[in-house]
């Protein structure tokens, strides 16, 4: 089961689940996804040992995309 | 690390895109700096004494000042990697499990014991803290430190680090190049400057990168 998760106040949120064969869960993470883009989140995947990558898309067949807020420098 | 461009790099167009080259010159100018700071004040002392000896309070007093103000800049330096705020337990276990999945279990351990992530790069060994980093350089010896953090005040540590983490992941270069330097210098100075509990995470970095 895929997840998409944002990290936020309480530590972290699972939005949405989905397995890529299950249209109605994809649907609704697409969803949920876009929602959070718009809002200003970026959603990461991890590619390998110390990769990650942004996706702007629901990558359907990754295990776990992670939504961030920007950095800046302090 | 990944070749694709963090797309905070676009709310910093001005800045030159950080590379190994960029860090050696600005290091340099950094030590450069630092002398500059520190040797009018000893070449005064010196001068001083050598021309009236009963003005010895006031050399010393320029060779106090030789040396706090190097110190204030590495305390500044170290200062990027310290705590900040307060932590609610509940979110900030939530925030650690997530954290927890990104790393391996050294790394984990680590971060037990310091709060801090070491991660490997291109530019040499990162030490990721909730608002900046450490570069621990190729070799060891030279460390930048970096203020940058997520925009957002309310997270709790562990997602703090994660989120510095997965930006640094995603492209390092990019991330030096969000990030303000807030000091360069020798790892020694930066090092006794750090809490205690968190200098082996410094210490790591730099065997990673030697």
């Amino acid at each position: 089961m895929a997840r998409l998760i944002r990290m936020d106040r309480s530590g972290h949120s699972t939005l949405a689940e989905w397995r890529a064969d299950d249209p109605e869960a994809v649907e609704a993470a697409v969803e949920a996804f876009r929602r959070e883009l718009d809002r200003g989140y970026l959603a990461m995947v991890a590619t390998g040992p110390g990769k990650a990558e942004q996706v702007r898309e629901l990558p359907l067949d990754a295990d776990t995309v992670i939504l961030r807020r920007p950095i800046s420098g302090g | 690390m990944s070749s694709a461009v963090l797309p905070e790099t676009a709310a910093v167009p001005w800045r030159r895109r950080v590379d190994a080259g960029h860090l050696r010159r600005r290091g340099m100018l950094w030590t450069l700096t630092t002398v500059s700071h520190v040797v009018p004040f000893i070449a005064a002392a010196t001068v001083l004494v050598l021309l009236e000896p009963l003005s010895a309070p006031v050399a010393l007093a320029c060779l106090a000042h030789a040396w706090v103000i190097p110190e204030l800049y590495a305390s500044r330096g170290a200062n990027v990697v310290r705590r900040k705020g307060r932590r609610d337990p509940e979110p900030e276990q939530a925030a650690l499990g997530l954290l927890g999945d990104l790393l391996d279990h050294d790394e984990r351990d680590l971060h037990a014991l310091t709060g801090l992530v070491v991660e490997r790069g291109g530019l040499g060994a990162w030490v990721v803290g909730e608002a900046g980093a450490l570069l621990v350089r190729p070799g060891g010896r030279r460390v930048d430190c970096w203020c940058v953090r997520a925009d957002d005040p309310e997270l709790p540590s562990a997602d703090r680090v994660a989120h510095l983490l997965l930006a640094l992941r995603t492209d390092e270069q990019g991330f030096a190049t969000v990030a303000n330097l807030a000091f360069s210098g020798a790892r020694w100075r930066v090092r006794r400057r750090m809490p205690r509990e968190m200098r082996p995470a410094v210490e790591a970095a730099a065997r990673r990168a030697a």
